[in-house]
C-alpha cells in the first residue's frame, strides 16, 4: 500500500515537472511531426474553450455540487447534488430522470447511458474558470482524472457522453462548434504544445 | 309501516329545524346507495348528512369537497361530537349535487371562501346530535325505559344494563319522527372541538387506493387529451386528424368549441394522438395581447383617478398638509393555480343519465352546464365528487369550463371518456389570478404618522367573469378587486383618504386563486406600513402596535407573533426579520419571516413563525397545517410564480418555468393559535397573504431594497 | 408483449416499447396509486422503484423496465405498516394527497441509503417531489420519525 502510493506519488511530480518543462520548451521541439507553436496552440485552445464553456459542456462541470440547467445554466430546479460518484444522490440519481437515450419534447430530460458529473473527489469545474485556468486543469492528470495528453484527445473524440452535448434533445442549442472542429481543435491545442492561454 | 315505505316518505320529508339552519331529509341521489355495504332498507338515514347501517356503519355526507383542507376530518367530528359514534366504525363521502348541500351562507353548492368550518359549525352538530335523538328514542321503546334514562357511547345506547348499538337501532330509529329542535352541546362537553383528530383520509392517502378524479376507470371508459390552440381562446378552422387516427389506440378524434380532443384507448396514444394533430386556428383577440404592454397600460392608468371603491374626507388637502410623503408603485403578474393533479373528468352518458366523475369545488354549477350542454333537466346530470388533487379556486369555475369540454367530448363523440389536461394545458389553460398595479401616495404628519392615503388599484375583475357573481360588483367596484386595501383597518382610520379602482377588460380569463385579492393587496399593505414605519424612524411592529391599536385582533396575532418570534433580538449573523400581519376571510395572521441573501444575492427563507386568531379552533392540528401549506404557497408567489404572455402565447409551461416552492427551499414553519372565543373565520386562505410582504419586509432590512414587483426570487439584491 | 414484474407479481402488457412505464401501470395495469403531475419529470408524483432506485415513471419507457423489479406504492407494504406510511399517518402529512405516492417512494430510497439522514440530505432527497399543498414541513418529520420507526424494527 505504502509502496504504491509512493510510486504514484513519484509519477505525479515527474508527469508534473514534464508538463513544466514542456511548456517552457514547446517551441523548440517536434513531436509527431507538428511543430510546436504558442500562437496557434493558444488560438485552437480558445476555439474549444467556447465549446466547454457552453451550457451543454459546462452544465455538468458546476463550481459547486448541483449541476445546472438550459442555456442559461441555472441550478437544476429539482435540487440535484453531485453525491460521491457524481451520479447524484438517494432519489436524485441522474438516471432516475436522464434515460440512456433522450426523452423526446420540449423541456424533457435529455438522456446518455452513462449521465452523470465528475465525481466529488475529482470535480473537474469548468463554471467560472478562465481559459488559462481550464486549460492547466485539463492537462493536470491529479485535476482530469487521471488522464495523459492522449487519452484527452480520445476522451473529446469519441467519449459518449461528450458527444452528447451534440445531440442534447429537443429544444436545446447546440456547442458553437461541431463536434469535428471541436475535437480538431483540442487536438490542435495539445499537438502544437499545449500551451495555456495568456488568461 | 315497513322499513321500506317509511324510508320512502321519510326522504320525502323535509324540516326546518330551529337556528334558520336546513337539515334537509330529502337524500338526492339515492340509487347511490346501491351497492352499499349497508341494506337500503334498513339503513338510519336521519338527514342528508349522514346514514347509520346495521353492520353499525356510520357514513357521513360532506357538502363540500375535500382537496386537502381537511374537512374530511373536521366535518366528521362535528358529527362525531354530537352523535358519540364510535369514530373506528366512520366512513366519509362526498355529497352528490343537491339543494341540502348548498352553502348556508352563500346559497350555493361551494368549497370556497375558507368557509367549511364556520359555516358548517352548526349545521354538521345538528345532523349528529339529530340522530342521536332518534336513536335514544329507539332505544328507550325496546328497553322500556324514558329516554332520559338512556346515555350514549362510542356507538351505544345504554341504560342500566342494557345496551343496544346503533346499527341495532337503525331500522327501529328510521320509523320515528325527527325532533323539531335538538340542543347542542356546549364547549366543556366538546370532546372532539378544539382538540381535533387525525385525518381520516390519510391512510387511503399514503398506500395509493385514494381515488381522484384522475384515477378513474371502468370498463368501456376511454382517455381523452385536447389540443388546445396556441393563443387562448382561439376557435379551430380546420384539422386533419389523419396522422393522429394511424396512432395505434386512437379510438376517435373530435372537434368541440375548445379545440380538438384525441380519443383513445389510454392517455400515452391520446398524447401521441394530439401531437400529431394538424390544426389551422382562427385567432382570438388574445393574440394581440402582451404582458409588457398590460403592465405599461396599467402603471399609466395607475396615475390617474379611479372609480373609489373607499373615501373619507379630503385626500388631497389633507396630502397637502403631509411632512413628509412616501410613493410606491408594485405590479403582480398572472398567477397559475397549478394544483399537483391536473384538470381532469370523466362523463358517461347513457340513457338519458350523465355521470360525471370530478374534483368539483362548484357541484350544482357544474351540473347545470352539463346539462345545458345536453339539452338535459338538471336531475339527468349527476355529480359524483372525488378528491381533488388541491383546487386554490381552480376547481371552482363559475364557467364550468373544464367540465364543459369534458361534456361537449363525450356528446360528440357517443363515448364513455375520461378528460386529462396535460400539464401544459393547466399553465396555460388561463383562470389565472389577475395580474395587478397598485399605486399610493400616503402623507405623514410630524409625528410620522399617517394623515393621507391615496390609493390607486388596476386590473381586471374576477367577478366580472364569474357569472352569478358579477352581482357582487356594486357601483363599478369589484370587491375582490380592492379587498384588503378598502377595508384596511390602516385605511379605516386613516381620516382622509381615497381608494380609486379601475377595472381593466382585455387580457386572459381571470379566477379565484388562493386568497384571491388579499394576494397582493396584503403585500402593498403590509410593506407600505413597513415603510411609513422606517420613513418614521419607528420599530416596524411598534408603528403597527400604535396603528391598529382600535384592531384587537390584529393585535393579539401581532403580540403573539412578536413574542414568538424574539422580535427584535438577536439574529444569526446575516439574518433579517420582517413582519406582517393581515385579517381575510375572518382570521387575523400575523408572520415574522427570517431571510438572508445567498452568494448569489438570491433571498433565502429560512423560517415563518406564524400567529393566528381565527376564533375557535375546531381542529387546531388543522388549522396549523393549513398555515404551513399557506406559508409555503405564499413562498412560491413572493419568489416564483409568474405567467406572463408575448402575442397571445404563455410563456410558461410546465414546473421547470412556472416554479413552486420545492423541499430546499421550504422555510421552518412555527405556528401559534391564539386562544380565541371570537367569530370564527377560516383556515385555507388567511396563511397565505402575510407571507410574501413579511419576506419582503425582511429583504429590507437586509438590503436596504424594497421588492415592489413580484415574483422577486430570481432578483439578484446584491447587484 | 412485455413482460413486467410489479410488486412481486408478473404481468405481460400489450403496450409498445415507447410507452412510459406511468401509463402502462395506471392505464393498462390499473395502478393508479401512481401520478400524473408534469409528465416532465419535474414534479415527483410517478415516482416508483425500478430495481430500488426511485425513478421518474412518466419519463421512464416501459422497455427499459422490461424483466426488471418494480415497486409501486400499492406495493410497498400491504398494510400500512411500512415505517414511512405510519410516520406520515403519525405526523398527519397528507392534504390533498396527490403527490404521497411519490414523496414516500422518494424517502424509502432515502432511509434505505441513510438510516439517520440529516435535513440537509431530506433536502437532497427529496428536492424533485414537488407538493403544492406545502407539506414539506411534516414529510420532513415523518422522514425524521420513520427513520426512529425504522430503527426501533431493526431494520437495516
Amino acid at each position: 500500500m505504502k509502496k504504491t502510493s509512493i510510486i504514484y506519488l513519484l509519477f505525479m511530480i515527474l508527469s508534473v515537472s514534464f508538463m513544466t518543462l514542456s511548456f517552457k520548451t514547446g517551441t523548440n521541439n517536434k513531436e509527431e511531426g507538428i511543430a510546436k507553436d504558442s500562437v496557434g496552440s493558444k488560438k485552437a485552445f480558445l476555439q474549444a474553450y467556447r465549446v466547454l464553456m457552453h451550457p451543454r459542456c459546462m452544465n455538468c462541470h458546476p463550481s459547486g455540487d448541483v449541476p445546472l440547467q438550459g442555456d442559461d445554466s441555472h441550478l437544476h430546479t429539482q435540487g440535484v447534488k453531485r453525491g460521491h460518484d457524481g451520479k447524484g444522490l438517494y432519489a436524485l440519481k441522474c438516471s432516475n430522470c436522464h434515460q440512456p437515450q433522450n426523452t423526446p419534447g420540449m423541456h424533457m430530460p435529455p438522456g446518455n447511458p452513462n449521465w452523470h458529473l465528475p465525481p466529488a473527489d475529482m470535480k473537474m469545474v469548468f463554471q467560472g474558470k478562465s481559459p488559462r485556468q481550464l486549460a492547466a486543469q485539463l492537462l493536470n492528470p491529479k485535476e482530469n482524472g487521471g488522464k495523459s495528453r492522449e487519452q484527452l484527445i480520445a476522451h473529446v473524440t469519441s467519449d459518449k457522453l461528450v458527444l452528447g452535448g451534440w445531440n442534447p434533445g429537443d429544444g436545446r442549442t447546440l456547442p458553437p462548434l461541431t463536434h469535428t472542429e471541436f475535437a480538431k481543435q483540442f487536438k490542435l491545442w495539445i499537438d502544437k504544445g499545449a500551451y495555456l492561454p495568456d488568461k | 309501516m315497513t322499513t321500506n315505505t317509511s324510508r320512502r316518505n321519510f326522504l320525502k320529508k323535509g324540516a326546518i329545524l330551529s337556528g334558520g339552519l336546513m337539515i334537509s331529509f330529502v337524500v338526492p341521489g339515492v340509487s347511490r346507495l346501491k351497492g352499499a355495504a349497508v341494506s337500503a332498507d334498513t339503513d338510519f338515514v336521519p338527514n342528508a348528512y349522514l346514514r347509520v347501517g346495521i353492520d353499525d356503519s356510520v357514513h357521513v355526507v360532506l357538502a363540500h369537497s375535500e382537496m386537502g383542507q381537511g374537512i374530511w376530518t373536521t366535518l366528521t367530528m362535528l358529527i362525531a361530537e354530537e352523535l358519540d359514534a364510535d369514530w373506528s366504525k366512520i366512513q366519509v363521502e362526498h355529497s352528490p349535487a343537491g339543494d341540502p348541500y348548498r352553502h348556508t351562507a352563500f346559497g350555493i353548492q361551494i368549497t370556497g371562501g375558507s368557509s367549511t368550518t364556520w359555516s358548517e359549525f352548526d349545521r354538521y352538530r345538528k345532523a349528529g346530535a339529530t340522530a342521536r335523538v332518534l336513536l335514544v328514542s329507539a332505544a328507550a321503546k325496546k328497553f322500556g325505559v324514558s329516554e332520559s334514562e338512556c346515555r350514549t357511547e362510542n356507538g351505544w345506547v345504554i341504560a342500566g344494563t342494557k345496551r343496544a348499538s346503533y346499527g341495532e337501532l337503525s331500522a327501529a330509529a328510521s320509523t320515528l319522527p325527527p325532533p323539531k329542535d335538538v340542543p347542542l352541546r356546549g364547549p366543556k362537553d366538546w370532546k372532539y372541538i378544539g382538540k381535533g383528530a387525525k385525518r381520516l383520509d390519510a391512510p387511503a392517502k399514503v398506500n395509493g387506493t385514494a381515488k381522484f378524479g384522475m384515477d378513474m376507470q371502468f370498463p368501456g371508459m376511454l382517455t381523452a387529451v385536447m389540443a388546445h390552440p396556441p393563443v387562448y381562446g382561439s376557435k379551430v378552422k380546420s384539422f386533419d386528424a389523419t396522422k393522429a387516427k394511424a396512432i395505434p389506440g386512437v379510438r376517435d378524434v373530435v372537434q368541440v368549441s375548445t379545440g380538438v380532443a384525441v380519443i383513445a384507448d389510454h392517455f400515452w396514444a391520446a398524447k401521441k394522438g394530439r401531437d400529431a394533430l394538424k390544426i389551422e386556428w382562427i385567432n382570438s383577440a388574445i393574440a394581440s395581447f402582451d404582458s409588457v404592454a398590460q403592465l405599461a397600460e396599467f402603471r399609466q392608468l395607475a396615475g390617474t383617478r379611479g372609480l373609489p371603491a373607499a373615501q373619507k374626507g379630503d385626500v388631497n388637502s389633507a396630502m397637502s398638509k403631509a411632512v413628509k410623503t412616501v410613493e410606491a408603485e408594485y405590479s403582480f403578474p398572472y398567477l397559475a393555480h397549478a394544483p399537483m393533479e391536473p384538470i381532469n373528468c370523466t362523463v358517461k352518458i347513457e340513457n338519458g343519465q350523465c355521470e360525471i366523475w370530478t374534483g368539483s369545488q362548484m357541484q350544482m354549477t357544474d351540473q347545470e352546464a352539463a346539462a345545458k350542454v345536453l339539452g338535459f333537466k338538471t336531475e339527468q346530470v349527476n355529480m359524483h365528487t372525488v378528491f381533488l388533487g388541491g383546487g386554490f379556486g381552480r376547481r371552482a369555475t363559475p364557467t364550468s369550463d373544464f367540465v364543459v369540454e369534458a361534456v361537449e367530448i363525450a356528446k360528440n363523440s357517443g363515448k364513455f371518456i375520461k378528460m386529462v389536461w396535460t400539464r401544459e394545458d393547466d399553465i396555460r389553460g388561463g383562470y389565472y389570478r389577475p395580474s395587478f398595479v397598485h399605486r399610493a401616495k400616503i402623507g405623514l404628519d410630524a409625528a410620522g404618522m399617517p394623515i393621507a392615503w391615496d390609493h390607486t388599484i388596476v386590473g381586471q375583475s374576477i367577478m366580472g367573469g364569474a357569472g352569478p357573481f358579477a352581482a357582487m360588483i356594486k357601483n363599478g367596484i369589484d370587491p375582490t378587486s380592492v379587498e384588503g386595501v378598502s377595508d384596511s383597518p390602516y385605511m379605516e382610520d386613516v381620516p382622509d383618504h381615497y381608494v380609486g379602482l379601475h377595472t381593466t377588460t382585455t387580457g386572459m380569463p381571470v379566477l379565484w386563486f388562493r386568497s384571491v385579492g388579499h394576494t397582493h393587496t396584503a403585500s402593498v399593505m403590509e410593506t407600505l406600513v413597513d415603510e411609513l414605519a422606517h420613513t418614521a424612524g419607528k420599530d416596524p411592529v411598534e408603528y403597527r402596535r400604535t396603528l391598529l391599536k382600535k384592531h384587537p385582533r390584529h393585535l393579539a396575532a401581532l403580540n403573539l407573533v412578536a413574542e414568538k418570534a424574539n422580535w427584535g433580538q438577536s439574529l444569526p449573523e446575516g439574518h433579517f426579520n420582517g413582519v406582517a400581519v393581515h385579517e381575510s376571510f375572518g382570521s387575523y395572521v400575523a408572520q415574522v419571516a427570517e431571510v438572508s441573501i445567498d452568494a448569489n444575492g438570491l433571498v433565502k427563507v429560512h423560517k415563518v413563525v406564524c400567529a393566528i386568531d381565527c376564533g375557535l379552533a375546531v381542529n387546531p392540528d388543522g388549522v396549523r397545517a393549513q398555515m404551513e401549506s399557506g406559508i409555503n404557497f405564499g413562498v412560491a408567489v413572493a419568489l416564483y410564480g409568474e405567467i406572463t404572455l408575448e402575442k397571445g402565447h404563455v410563456k410558461q409551461s410546465n414546473f421547470h418555468d412556472y416554479r413552486v416552492a420545492r423541499m430546499s427551499e421550504t422555510p421552518v414553519i412555527e405556528v401559534h393559535i391564539v386562544d380565541s372565543t371570537d367569530k370564527m373565520g377560516g383556515a385555507g386562505e388567511c396563511g397565505v397573504p402575510p407571507t410574501a410582504p413579511a419576506i419582503a419586509n425582511a429583504v429590507f432590512a437586509a438590503t436596504g431594497k424594497r421588492l415592489r414587483q413580484q415574483p422577486f426570487g430570481n432578483i439578484n439584491l446584491k447587484a | 408483449m412485455i413482460k413486467l414484474k410489479v410488486n412481486h407479481k408478473d404481468y405481460t402488457v400489450d403496450a409498445s416499447p415507447d410507452m412510459p412505464l406511468l401509463w402502462v401501470l395506471r392505464d393498462i395495469l390499473g395502478l393508479t396509486g401512481t401520478k400524473f403531475g408534469c409528465g416532465v419529470a419535474q414534479c415527483g408524483a410517478c415516482t416508483v422503484h425500478l430495481n430500488g432506485e426511485a425513478v421518474r415513471s412518466c419519463v421512464t419507457l416501459v422497455s427499459r423496465a422490461e424483466g426488471q423489479e418494480i415497486v409501486t406504492i400499492e406495493g410497498l407494504s400491504p398494510d400500512l405498516s411500512h415505517p414511512l406510511q405510519r410516520a406520515w399517518i403519525a405526523e398527519d402529512v397528507p392534504q390533498c394527497g396527490y403527490c404521497q405516492s411519490g414523496q414516500i417512494m422518494s424517502a424509502a430510497v432515502l432511509l434505505r441509503e441513510n438510516p439517520d439522514p440529516t435535513d440537509a440530505d431530506i433536502d437532497d432527497a427529496m428536492t424533485g417531489n414537488i407538493c403544492r399543498c406545502g407539506t414539506y414541513p411534516r414529510i420532513r418529520k415523518a422522514i425524521h420519525l420513520a427513520a426512529k420507526l425504522q430503527h426501533e424494527a431493526g431494520v437495516k
